[in-house]
């Protein structure tokens, strides 16, 4: 059923019909909402859920990680500072093999403070074995914490999710969200199927230290897990199309890439200003398409090679900076075009909030034909004199 | 021990000091808690003693994630074995460094909170793990490797800090605290905390050989002398209310402290009057504070 609603709101009633039997989380702005909703949920009895109100961000992964490992389907939502306090938590349930699902209302991270969107929360976490799948809009923002279950849950991957939004730009945003029922939900996520527990009539030991002739072992173990992702998720998206008609069954998404001749890359919300800009500079006779980054983690190298491979430049759009070196997705685009000719310029674009609009998408699209690259996008020159 | 047989739930083998007080602590508490408990462990001596992969001491089921979070993953496992209706009892132990301080933001937050858990915190006074620096238990004037005693400086400059009367004041409805050199006292209150419903703390006074410099097969006589002298005092509190206190004959604590190296600058190279005067005021201030004193008939 089509409803206009704000997209925490849809995204707490797609958690709730997920049927989470351990919510722990804790209030930050912007994601606040969705951990609000799905309180007045359980107040209401309307979902059939334990909800901790813990004491930071790193006790709401801890008490997850515990309920996970005792054999609760669980789920969590943070941003920006919750995220870096529960960094080494993350690694944690990476590590061993819990299936948590947590949204992440994408916002930059201090100093200076800011509650602004950009990506740099959750890009920050991308070496903690969390798969990340990002939304472009709230209707994807909802539905990707079905396939989020279903991945992470799948007894091949066993690998925590974060579902990223950006913070505000769709956190905060009315817009019509076609809401699944709960039955529609319980045809597509069975129950919990936990693939061990913690049990006293099978006791096993969780989390043990591995010394320097295991720990290697482990870690190509998640490795591969991580990879495994890349056939569960389309599959998991194709499922959910026979079902819903709505098609995630592509790690990466083009728009009007046939015969273009500049590629932006970009992920997130910014794919619907850049859409509505391509459409702007087509019609003005420009050669431009978009390559949406539906999965950064796993990171789909050959799909992005194959889809840029038609391609005269590659303009990305990173709302993220790795200090010192470049922006996160631009390094894993250059990588997957290594040994090509194509060049990638990397453009690091919108950080802390600052707007992005269509005549910037046009302005990046000018730049890189120009071939001018690798900066920062709109820097006011006054302020850093 | 009288009480109950050792059910061997803490499996021998494991790669602890002879004589240490800890893994004497984990074998008295299953025998007391028995194969339906869940134990969370912090990271510390003990989780790396019992756990070397793909080995492990435990015949319970048992987890360890991180130093800091062992009672907010408790609290995970609680609200989860409520929502499944599982009625086994979780248990949550760690050292005192993983207690006192770096997890006292998840213990703080569990107990507040109102759980159904009993967190057990083993007490040999520093982070030993790590090899033996001070932390928010030790004790004043010992020697570590963070409080060394020197030229200008008797040691560990801070009395323990009173963990189990901050956790009373969460509404803590059993706390209490014991000794490895008294199994069935510890036993005892083991089984009262895993049924006393709500958030149940019992430090363990867990003597540590190689930190505190003493030979492995003195670490029960070395506990019952932290008894015996009132550095340590065993007493139960219930909702806030100390209820039984273990009385002694007290003994001067130079006969405790002469028997540990972490002491040794007291004595060598020449005995320091003064800051032995001022530990045994602490004596006397514990068996004040909580009566502890037998008074013998003439």
């Amino acid at each position: 059923m089509l409803q206009i609603t704000e997209g925490s709101l849809a995204v707490a009633d797609a958690v709730g019909k997920c049927r989470p039997q351990v919510i722990a989380a804790y209030p930050i702005t912007p994601q606040t909402h969705i951990v609000e909703a799905l309180a007045e949920m359980v107040a209401n009895c309307t979902i059939d859920a334990e909800y901790i109100t813990v004491e930071s961000e790193f006790s709401a992964l801890s008490a997850c990680l515990g309920a996970s490992a005792a054999g609760s389907r669980v789920y969590s939502a943070t941003t920006s500072q919750g995220l870096a306090l529960m960094f080494e938590v993350c690694f944690n349930c990476a590590g061993m093999r819990l299936p948590v699902v947590m949204t992440i209302a994408n916002r930059a991270l201090g100093a200076p403070l800011s509650i602004w969107n950009d990506q740099q929360d959750s890009i920050s976490l991308r070496d903690s074995g969390w798969l990340q799948f990002y939304a472009e809009d709230n209707q994807e923002a909802t539905d990707l914490h079905y396939l989020a279950y279903r991945v992470s849950e799948d007894h091949s991957v066993l690998l925590p999710s974060f579902v990223c939004f950006d913070g505000f730009i769709l956190s905060h945003t009315y817009e019509p969200v076609d809401i699944l029922s709960q039955e529609e939900v319980d045809r597509y996520l069975p129950r919990f199927r936990p693939f061990q527990r913690l049990d006293a009539d099978d006791p096993i030991s969780f989390g043990l230290f591995a010394a320097p002739d295991y720990y290697m072992e482990f870690r190509y173990e998640i490795d591969q897990a991580a990879k495994k992702a890349l056939s569960v998720f389309p599959k998991a998206g194709r499922e959910f199309a026979e079902l819903f008609g709505r098609d995630y069954s592509g790690l990466v998404e083009s728009y009007r890439m046939e015969d273009a001749d500049c590629a932006l890359v970009a992920m997130g919300s910014l794919c619907g200003t850049v859409k509505d800009a391509i459409d702007d500079l087509r019609d003005a006779g420009r050669k431009v398409g978009l390559l949406k980054i539906r999965t950064f983690r796993p990171f789909p190298a050959e799909e992005v090679k194959k889809a840029l491979s038609g391609v005269s430049r590659v303009a990305v759009l990173d709302k993220n900076i790795s200090l010192g070196s470049k922006g996160a997705v631009a390094l894993e685009v250059k990588d997957a075009l290594y040994g090509s000719q194509i060049p990638v310029h990397d453009y690091i674009i919108g950080l802390g909030g600052r707007d992005v609009q269509k005549k910037d998408i046009a302005r990046v699209v000018t730049l890189a034909e120009e071939g001018k690259g690798d900066l920062y996008y709109g820097l006011r020159e006054e302020v850093l004199k | 021990m009288n009480d109950k047989a050792a059910c061997g739930l803490f499996d021998s083998g494991h790669r602890a000091c002879g004589g240490c007080g800890a893994a004497m602590a984990a074998r008295l508490m299953l025998d007391a808690a028995g194969k339906d408990t869940i134990i969370v462990s912090s990271t510390g001596c003990m989780e790396v003693f019992s756990t070397p992969y793909p080995e492990t001491a435990w015949k319970v089921p048992w987890i360890h994630s991180l130093f800091e979070n062992n009672s907010a993953v408790a609290s995970g496992i609680v609200a989860s074995l409520a929502k499944q209706g599982r009625k086994e009892k979780v248990v949550a132990i760690g050292g005192d460094g993983a207690t006192f301080d770096i997890g006292i933001l998840c213990l703080s937050g569990a107990f507040e909170r109102g759980h159904d858990f009993t967190y057990i915190c083993y007490d040999n006074e520093a982070y030993m793990n790590t090899g033996i620096q001070r932390s928010g238990a030790t004790p004043y004037d010992a020697s570590t490797t963070t409080s060394p005693a020197g030229s200008c400086s008797f040691g560990n400059k801070r009395p323990k800090k009173d963990l189990p009367l901050i956790l009373a004041a969460h509404g803590a409805p059993y706390v209490a605290t014991a000794s490895i050199a008294y199994p069935p006292d510890f036993k005892k209150k083991v089984e009262k905390a895993i049924n006393t419903p709500g958030p149940c703390y019992i430090q363990v006074h867990a003597p540590c050989c190689t930190g505190w410099g003493f030979e492995g097969e003195k670490t029960i006589a070395i506990g019952k002398l932290a008894i015996e002298t009132g550095l340590w005092v065993n007493y139960e509190m219930e909702n806030g209310v100390v209820t039984k206190v273990k009385k002694v004959v007290r003994k001067p604590v130079e006969d405790y402290l002469i028997e540990q190296k972490r002491f040794r600058h007291l004595f060598k190279p020449k005995k320091n009057e003064t800051e032995i005067a001022k530990i045994q005021a602490l004596a006397d201030r514990n068996a004040e504070k909580f009566g502890i004193d037998i008074t013998l008939k003439k």
